[in-house]
């Protein structure tokens, strides 16, 4: 069931956190979500048990800040990533991480539903084209978000020149952004 | 918004940003123009769209949480919301807000120093990984010609610069690597101040600079 609409079965499920404190729905996103940002935490080299605490952290967020998700912005799983993303720098490197200023014309009404259905469709398109890329490209992707890498970083790793790196992300960007036209 | 920026981050910088994996002063400066320009702003939205896609569905194995996860998530949310500060709000400032919020104020208070020439920096408190200063460069000045041994991204915020043959304005970033040997010279009509950051140091041609550069960390 989740393969079809993913994104929007996460967006009614964060809703009903939202409006009504719902456990079940929590649960079900708990269960879904939270595997996946340790396993993210852990490949950005923080141990089993950091990885288990943030993840904790990630999901109480998630609760906590229910209110503050736009489905018209950000898929569920976009917006739960930059939760943990910017955990991991705070955990893993004890800074802050700077985000831009607010935009000027503040803080909206309502999202328009028709925005809604338009970004889920176009985030769970995403996901569907990031599995077709070619492993190389995808894998080098992947890296480029797991790994605290740069590519110079990656490049080292993986045995690649830092040329072909950058050339396998842009294909992989181009690909995308072809598919999402 | 306003301003007409021609000269935009690269996408490898807007990709590590949402990613996670600049330094921090790099981090300042995308947060930076991201508060100025609204083209970048959705390239990294998009960026931050193929982090979320990434996690939802990925090789990288979700890992099992351990089996009283769930009861310890809920307990940390009945402990309740943790202090966060504000984050400050637009206002008149040439100033973006993540730059105010390390400056800790406005443009009066940094604590410039001066480098020559009435070149003046200020060097604002980051991780070591990378440094980012605040340069004001007085109008129709040079800066002293050097290369670079990693990459460096200035930015304007008030009065503009001219490198060779293009011009930088309000919010316009140049982006410089080790291929690049150049004399950024401010505009006539203005003093110049720029937002710069820079992941290794610089190298001048002149013995001077070269001289003084380890005191002044750029
Ligand atoms: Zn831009
Ligand atoms: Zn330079």
């Amino acid at each position: 069931k989740e393969k079809c609409n993913g994104t929007a079965v996460w967006v009614a499920q964060i809703e009903r956190v939202r409006d009504n404190k719902d456990r079940q729905a929590f649960a079900e996103l708990f269960g879904h979500f939270a595997p996946r940002v340790k396993g993210f935490l852990m490949k950005s080299g923080a141990d089993a048990a950091l990885a288990e605490e943030c993840a904790q952290d990630v999901m109480a967020t998630v609760w906590l800040k229910a209110h503050m998700f736009d489905p018209s912005r950000a898929s569920v799983s976009t917006w739960i990533f930059t939760i943990a993303r910017n955990r991991r720098i705070d955990i893993l490197r004890r800074e802050r991480r700077p985000e831009p200023e607010d935009l000027p014309w503040g803080p909206e009404a309502a999202p328009e539903q028709s925005d809604v259905l338009a970004l889920q469709q176009e985030c769970q398109q995403l996901g569907n084209a990031i599995k077709d890329l070619p492993d190389a490209q995808r894998e080098l992707i992947e890296k480029a978000y797991f790994g605290d890498m740069s590519h110079s970083e990656i490049a080292s790793e993986t045995g690649l020149p830092l040329g072909t790196i950058k050339s396998r992300i842009r294909l992989a960007l181009d690909r995308l952004r072809h598919v999402m036209k | 918004m306003v301003e007409k920026i021609k000269h935009h981050l690269t996408p490898e910088i807007l990709m590590a940003y949402a990613a996670g994996t600049l330094p921090e002063a790099f981090n300042l400066m995308v947060a930076s123009h991201l508060s100025l320009c609204d083209t970048c702003r959705a390239e990294a939205a998009s960026y931050d769209a193929l982090g979320g896609a990434v996690l939802e569905d990925t090789i990288a194995a979700p890992m099992d949480m351990a089996s009283d996860s769930l009861e310890a998530t809920m307990a940390r949310i009945a402990a309740g919301p943790v202090q966060e500060r504000a984050a400050p709000g637009p206002s008149d400032s040439i100033l973006p807000a993540p730059l105010r919020d390390y400056i800790g104020g406005d443009l009066d208070q940094i604590r410039w120093r001066p480098v020559g020439m009435g070149v003046k920096q200020a060097i604002l408190t980051t991780s070591r990984s990378a440094t980012a200063r605040m340069l004001y460069i007085p109008a129709g000045t040079a800066m002293p010609d050097h290369g670079h041994k990693g990459t460096e991204l200035t930015m304007v915020l008030q009065g503009a610069f001219a490198d060779e043959d293009e011009y930088f304005g309000r919010g316009d970033v140049e982006t410089a690597d080790t291929d690049t040997q150049h004399t950024p010279v401010a505009d006539i009509h203005e003093d110049c101040i720029c937002l710069a950051v820079t992941d290794a140091p610089l190298r001048f041609t002149g013995i001077i600079p070269r001289l003084i550069q380890p005191l002044l960390r750029i």
